[in-house]
């Protein structure tokens, strides 16, 4: 077996372990540390696609940056009275177990009927050329420059909505 | 290069990192000790060999040897991570600073970097950023408000000087227009040193960095008098070797970090001066590397022992209305800079 699958299986598994484990533990902060090792395995896999900068964006971004804000947030709220509001709302557990399998259907058709990859010739060096920090900001700022403008302008949004609202409570 | 002769230099390579960085943590502790009984009129340790010189050995072993304690309300596996997480971190940071110029032994050109990484600053980025964790779980799982509180100061602070540090690398990469260590090194040939074409960037990033280490005058996470011991009042023996280990570890990762992105890494002008080649030449880049960094952390040490420890809702001020307006006005600068001398 080339070096890549027996990689890509052993990342696979773990990312699949993990999240499984993310929605079984009780302790909401033990699932926020298994979610980080998924978003590790996730980084990996992109690694294997030759996708250097999404991988590390990965970890800077989820792992570095999100997951410590949302840690921080559990840590100061008491999470332990959480636990029962599945158990003991039972139709809530159902649509979301009925959600769970609406999207596993989706994705699973898609990859089945569209067949993604089907576009993409196996040339390894314009994929490792595609993947650089370089090739993606050349991208960026020519042929896509409205949509990131317009990305960068809802955040600022999203910036200034946030201050607002925190702004009130002290005043 | 085989596959196997790829594996052996790299080997090589890591554990000679990994011997340098040990004993230098060690020697440091010891450092900051006779620097602040020097900064406070005093002798410091002189009991444990010539001078006091195999304290660091003596401290090793009485850690070890003290009994490990975990709280009841603790959460056991968190506990016994964190300390490791924050190793981990400290140790693999090091794999993409440069520490010297290609050399040829035994017929092999050697690149004297553990890793040459295309993205290696991202790496960096990335890594502390994780750096947050091993504080973060610390304080969580040790159940003790001390610990909590400092553990949650901690991701605050380390998000909010994050920020800057990021921005004012941001200056360092439009100068280098690469991602690569090496890259930014060799862009720094002659006195081109970042930290002379763009003061204000310097500045912030080594703000950014006490910050990100914990240091004084922003060791909040830890501060004895408010918070016992912060993040790890819980913690004893290995375990809080361990983190100590990480601390200090940190700040040679954070040393190299400023040589390599402002000080001009491994160069030095005088040595292009005076015409030697080859190894003469090769060893004195790497004394010159070994040298600014030993400088960098004797002014690490200098600053704890001189400044006292801010406020939180100063530090808080400092990182958002002044460190990252600052950041920001350097990339304008360096910006203009290229724009003006094409460089």
């Amino acid at each position: 077996m080339k070096i890549d699958l027996i990689l890509f299986f052993l990342l696979a598994g773990i990312a699949v372990v993990t999240s499984i484990l993310v929605i079984t533990r009780r302790n909401a902060i033990i699932s926020a540390v298994f979610l980080v090792l998924n978003f590790f395995a996730l980084a990996g896999l992109y690694l294997l696609l030759n996708a250097q900068f999404i991988s590390v964006v990965q970890i800077i971004v989820y792992a570095g940056a999100i997951m410590v804000l949302f840690l921080f947030v559990l840590m100061l709220l008491r999470t332990d009275n959480e636990s029962p509001i599945l158990s003991d709302k039972r139709p809530l557990k159902y649509f979301a177990i009925l959600i769970s399998v609406f999207v596993f259907v989706q994705i699973a058709y898609l990859l089945f009927a569209g067949k993604p990859s089907r576009n993409i010739t196996p040339d390894e060096a314009a994929s490792i050329n595609s993947g650089t920090i370089q090739a993606i900001g050349k991208e960026l700022y020519t042929n896509y420059i409205i949509p990131f403008e317009v990305a960068g302008f809802l955040l600022l949004a999203a910036t200034i909505g946030a201050l607002v609202l925190a702004k009130k409570k002290f005043e | 290069m085989s596959i196997l002769e790829i594996i052996v230099i790299s080997l090589i390579k890591i554990l000679l990192v990994v011997i340098v960085m040990l004993t230098t943590v060690a020697y440091l502790v010891y450092f900051e000790r006779k620097i602040s009984a020097w900064a406070q009129n005093r002798i410091g340790p002189n009991r444990v060999g010539f001078h006091g010189l195999l304290q660091p050995f003596a401290d090793v072993f009485k850690l070890l040897l003290k009994e490990d304690i975990v709280p009841d309300a603790a959460n056991r596996p968190l506990h016994t991570l964190a300390p490791f997480i924050a190793l981990f971190v400290s140790f693999a940071t090091y794999a993409v600073i440069p520490f010297g110029p290609s050399v040829n032994i035994f017929g092999y050109d050697i690149k004297l970097v553990v890793a040459d990484v295309n993205i290696g600053i991202l790496y960096v980025l990335a890594l502390t950023s994780l750096g947050v964790y091993g504080i973060t779980f610390a304080g969580w799982s040790s159940g003790s408000k001390y610990s909590l509180l400092g553990g949650v100061r901690s991701s605050a602070q380390m998000i909010s000087y994050e920020v800057s540090m990021g921005f004012s690398i941001a200056g360092v990469l439009l100068l280098s227009e690469s991602l690569r260590p090496i890259d930014i090194v060799n862009a720094q040939h002659g006195w081109m040193w970042n930290a002379i074409v763009q003061p204000i960037g310097f500045i912030t990033f080594v703000v950014s960095a006490f910050a990100e280490t914990n240091r004084l005058p922003f060791d909040l996470p830890e501060a004895e008098p408010e918070l016992v011991g912060g993040y790890h009042t819980e913690y004893s023996s290995f375990k809080f070797a361990g983190f100590f280990l990480a601390e200090y570890a940190n700040m040679i990762i954070a040393s190299c970090l400023i040589v390599t992105l402002y000080l001009g890494g491994w160069q030095n002008p005088l040595v292009d001066i005076s015409g030697l080649t080859g190894t003469v030449a090769t060893l004195l880049y790497v004394a010159s590397f070994l040298f600014k960094v030993a400088f960098m952390l004797f002014f690490f040490i200098w600053v704890r022992w001189s400044i006292p420890r801010f406020r939180y809702d100063q530090l808080m001020n400092l990182g958002w209305k002044v460190m990252f307006p600052l950041a920001l006005v350097n990339i304008i600068w360096v910006a203009a800079l290229i724009m003006i001398f094409n460089l």
